[in-house]
């Protein structure tokens, strides 16, 4: 088993708590993992990624090759293509599709979606508005995880484990609306 | 046991297993989090680690020095630049030597992802004839950090650990120890013949530290971190260096068929390097940073090897590795992949929505519409992003603290309108003694010390000066007339802007301070109240 997969969107969007989630259902599977994370400056308002890497064999570079992620999760579309270079050929992409617009020369949203549809393994999601609609404003985020559940690999089963795990600490009330977001991340993805 | 950690929390992490009693730092990306890492860590609580920030790098070594000094462990963690405001005591530190084990902790920053310089911290260990260990994993890092202790202690020096930022920011599962070493107890073996470098003193320490430059050699020669590697292809020699390592093990899945030579440990091991050289046709060398290795190969004769690097094209002059630019150094077809959007434009950081600094700016720029050349010596900080649009309100960022002395010596050269914009921390840091310079000549400048309440930029650790800078103002000799505090909202644009003109027009050494909490820093405050 082996899955690169690029997080990325803009600082202060929680890429990195859907990293922590994967990183721990691919610890308690034993699984290697690598997770280069971007601190520092850029989180305030610029572009932010992650590399995380996760494989039944040991890994080595912890950055992903061009050409060679399996994945992109994205919170953001025009963030999604700034990565598609290192996307595989066959790989998906898994974005939010609402556009998060802090610049003044942000595309035209039909440019960003004619580049999104010319590749042959896309999901798009309006997370913010799924989000809203079902009343667990903060976990926009895992509601994209969740679809890129079947692209990553990892049972669902064991993203949910990893998520009681994860948010256990803040209490029932938030692991309950991380795992609705899960669930309806993973009913996207039909 | 195994956990998942950052390069820099398996430092940290090493660090406390290895019997450390304190940590001295000052925050920098990528290095802040092994400071916050022992600043939480249950055990170091529970020993009383001491872990508060420091005012800057230099306080930092000093302290460690001192704490050396007394027979116990300690680590100093800056970025690499902060080597540079360390320095003095960082190279002095190789002639007193240590007596409880040191390891100062640098974490290098290529391709600048948060820096202003590529700089890198191996020449300084050289530098200072100091042995420099370089993990090549998150889990090697945890590993040497108690061999780095140990080694300090055996060899009675301090022991520079060089990482850079894939390293530091990069998470792994790493294997940790059950059993903590225990710290040290306190002694009273230093000796003042060693530590007061009087000139007769130092001359004798002096050679005792070149002296055992060949036992640092040798030892680097023999260490399990310096690996050969053999291979059937001797067309082609490889050397590794830390992290360049991973990336030449990607490349080849199923092992390389060159020899690989892995360096982890300096003074470089020149007999393993002439086993590589006398075996292969030609050397790669690969290393994160600057080509310190591949130069000192190179040399000036020409030998009889032909080297490869960053110096002959083969890998990037500038910039951080990749397994990509690596992939094209050892002559392997890249993977087919996709051309860059085109329509994707780049996203710079901003200063957040809300922020004090936002309204200094504000401020400050229409003021000086008023003038004709007017200019802004700007600092290290979250307040640099004034350069960029919409503020373009700073002309220059050097490095900690060079706003107040540049707008000094721009004030010296006959420049007026010539005003300073610096952060608290950062005025702690290094602004205060060029304060002291511009007061005592009461040269004509306007300073700014924009005051958040923390170090923001870092992600809001303490600041060393938090309700004390007027206090340190008067102490340097500034009068009350010329010393103001406003509170930077758009509601008191009137008064702040009147004040800024007020203090420009005025013939002499001002200092305004808008003091208003880090919006990051209040949004967690208020968050960590509610959850109360």
């Amino acid at each position: 088993m082996k899955s690169d997969i690029i997080l990325c969107g803009v600082g202060g969007q929680g890429i990195l708590s859907i990293a922590t989630v994967i990183g721990e259902a691919a610890m308690n599977e034993n699984l290697y993992i690598k997770q280069a994370e971007v601190h520092g400056m850029s989180q305030r308002g610029g572009d932010v990624q992650s590399n995380l890497r996760i494989s039944s064999d040991p890994i080595n570079s912890d950055l992903i090759a061009k050409g060679s992620a399996d994945v992109i999760i994205s919170m953001e579309p025009m963030e999604a293509l700034r990565y598609l270079p290192y996307l595989k050929k066959e790989g998906w992409i898994i974005t939010s599709s609402t556009p998060f617009v802090n610049i003044p020369n942000y595309p035209d949203m039909e440019k960003i979606n004619a580049n999104l549809d010319q590749l042959p393994n896309v999901i798009r999601i309006d997370i913010e508005q799924m989000a809203k609609d079902n009343n667990i404003p903060r976990s926009a985020n895992i509601i994209l995880l969740g679809a890129a559940q079947k692209a990553l690999g990892i049972e669902y089963q064991k993203l949910e484990t990893a998520i009681r795990s994860i948010f256990g600490r803040k209490g029932e009330a938030v692991v309950e609306a991380n795992i609705k977001a899960l669930a309806l991340g993973k009913e996207a993805q039909k | 046991m195994k956990r998942l950690l950052l390069g820099d929390e398996a430092i940290a992490l090493g660090a406390l297993h290895a019997g450390l009693s304190g940590v001295y730092a000052y925050p920098g990306t990528p290095s802040t989090e092994i400071t916050e890492f022992i600043q939480s860590d249950p055990l170091a609580k529970e020993r009383k680690v001491h872990s508060r920030w420091c005012t800057n790098e230099k306080t930092a070594m000093e302290a460690a020095l001192g704490m050396s000094f007394m027979g116990k462990r300690a680590l100093v963690c800056m970025k690499h630049v902060g080597l540079n405001v360390c320095a003095d005591p960082f190279v002095n530190s190789g002639i007193t030597g240590v007596n409880g084990g040191v390891v100062v902790l640098v974490a290098d920053d290529p391709s600048m992802h948060s820096s202003q310089d590529e700089q890198d911290s191996r020449f300084y260990g050289k530098f200072a004839m100091i042995p420099t260990f370089e993990p090549s994993s998150q889990q090697e890092a945890y590993d040497m950090m108690s061999v780095a202790f140990d080694y300090s202690e055996q060899q009675k020096l301090p022991v520079l650990m060089r990482v850079v930022t894939r390293m530091a920011h990069s998470r792994a599962a790493v294997e940790v120890a059950s059993e903590p070493r225990p710290e040290n107890a306190l002694n009273y073996n230093a000796e003042a013949s060693h530590w007061v470098l009087l000139p007769a003193n130092a001359r004798k320490r002096n050679i005792t530290l070149t002296s055992q430059q060949a036992i640092l050699e040798t030892d680097a020669q023999q260490s399990p971190y310096n690996r050969y590697i053999d291979g059937d292809d001797k067309s082609m020699g490889i050397i590794a260096s830390g992290i360049a390592f991973n990336y030449v093990n990607e490349c080849f899945p199923d092992g390389s068929p060159y020899p690989i030579l892995k360096i982890s440990q300096y003074p470089l091991p020149k007999g393993l390097v002439r086993q590589l050289c006398d075996a292969c046709d030609s050397v790669l060398v690969v290393e994160d940073g600057q080509p310190f290795i591949e130069d000192m190969l190179r040399g000036v004769m020409p030998g009889n090897t032909v080297v490869k690097g960053r110096l002959t094209g083969e890998l990037p002059r500038t910039g951080e590795l990749t397994p990509d630019v690596v992939r094209n150094a050892l002559g392997l077809p890249s993977q087919e992949c996709y051309a860059p959007c085109e329509d994707v434009v780049p996203r710079p950081p901003a200063l957040c929505q809300g922020c004090g600094h936002r309204d200094v700016y504000t401020a400050l720029n229409k003021v000086l519409l008023d003038y004709e050349n007017p200019r802004v010596f700007g600092d290290i900080g979250c307040y640099t992003l004034g350069f960029l649009p919409p503020f373009h309100a700073i002309h220059s960022c050097v490095d900690m603290g060079a706003s107040i002395t540049m707008a000094k010596g721009a004030a010296d050269a006959g420049q007026w309108p010539a005003v300073a914009v610096i952060g608290d921390s950062t005025f702690t840091h290094s602004g205060m003694t060029g304060l002291l310079d511009a007061i005592n000549e009461n040269a004509n400048i306007t300073v700014i010390i924009s005051d958040n309440l923390t170090t923001g930029m870092t992600g809001g650790q303490d600041s060393a000066g938090t309700n004390k800078f007027e206090a340190i103002c008067r102490g340097l000799g500034l009068s009350d007339e010329h010393l103001h505090v406003v509170v930077p909202l758009p509601k008191n644009m009137d008064e702040i802007t009147r004040i800024i003109k007020q203090e420009i027009e005025y013939q002499g050494t001002s200092v305004i301070i808008p003091r208003r909490e880090c919006i990051q820093t209040f949004q967690r405050h208020l968050k960590q109240k509610k959850a109360k």
